[in-house]
């Protein structure tokens, strides 16, 4: 039986590698997929916590986590394929009209 | 070592080596790639967990769907190698420096937690699953439902958002 803490533990560790590559990475299809990344990292917490109390719970909410991922996918990607239409490049740098 | 741990540590070593690559890669599509050794890493660890159902939606939805509309999207727009820029000066320092306080923060909840969390018995596959679909159809019927809304809005949405314009 492998204990809760390591499943939690590597659940952070996915965490803390997603927010990196958000902060740092400067493609924005790549950002997105860091977003995936640390909605993974949740999804097996959950799992990891529903086994270890027993109970199914966690399970079912990965389900609507996974779906809310799969609407964001889709609306995050149409935002992109915009972002490259209207500003001919995928650089977040480049989205800059906000900038002073 | 029971034969357990073992494929939790090869599945865990997997996921983060995926991760890493995922940051390290410098083209689009091979980080869609590392991503997609990621999920299948965590689909095997579901099935470690006994969470069957998890792990087949996981590898479906996740593997086969999301990842397909992100390798679909990066060949579309012909993403080529993420050019590089210096980071900001001022978003730079602060951002690393947010980075390791959540790792700490992290670190220090987890190893001041107990760490006698242990797993209340094994569930059957089948128990699993369908204790999965009574409690979706019974306890969250009316969320579930609203997923089906909030997808119709979305696939709306995509649609809108992506279409050319005519003029």
């Amino acid at each position: 039986m492998v204990p809760t803490n390591y499943y939690l533990i590597l659940s952070a560790i996915l965490f803390g590698l997603g927010v990196f590559a958000f902060i740092f990475k400067r493609n924005i299809i790549t950002i997105f997929m860091s977003i995936e990344l640390m909605l993974n990292a949740v999804n097996l917490a959950f799992v990891a916590f529903s086994q270890a109390l027993g109970k199914l719970d966690g399970q079912v909410f990965v389900l609507f986590v996974i779906v809310v991922a799969a609407a964001e996918a889709a609306v995050g990607l149409g935002i992109i394929i915009l972002i490259a239409r209207n500003r001919q490049s995928l650089n977040v740098e480049r989205v800059d009209l906000l900038k002073l | 070592m029971t034969p357990q741990l073992l494929i939790f540590f090869v599945l865990a070593a997997l996921a983060v080596l995926g991760a890493v690559s995922l940051i390290l890669q410098k083209h689009p599509i091979h980080s869609a790639l590392s991503l997609i050794v990621v999920m299948v890493a965590l689909a095997g660890l579901y099935l470690l967990m006994g969470a069957e159902f998890v792990a087949a939606v996981q590898i479906i939805v996740y593997g086969g769907a999301i990842m397909v509309l992100f390798v679909f999207v990066i060949m579309l727009l012909n993403a080529g190698i993420e050019e590089h820029t210096s980071l900001s000066k001022f978003a730079g320092p602060p951002g690393l420096l947010l980075v390791v306080a959540l790792a700490g923060f992290l670190a220090a909840t987890i190893a001041r937690s107990t760490g006698t969390v242990q797993a209340a018995g094994q569930t059957g596959a089948m128990a699993s699953t369908k204790g999965i679909s009574s409690m979706l159809f019974r306890d969250f019927v009316y969320p579930f439902e609203l997923t089906s809304f909030l997808i119709l809005v979305a696939i709306m949405g995509a649609v809108v958002l992506a279409q050319r314009e005519k003029s």
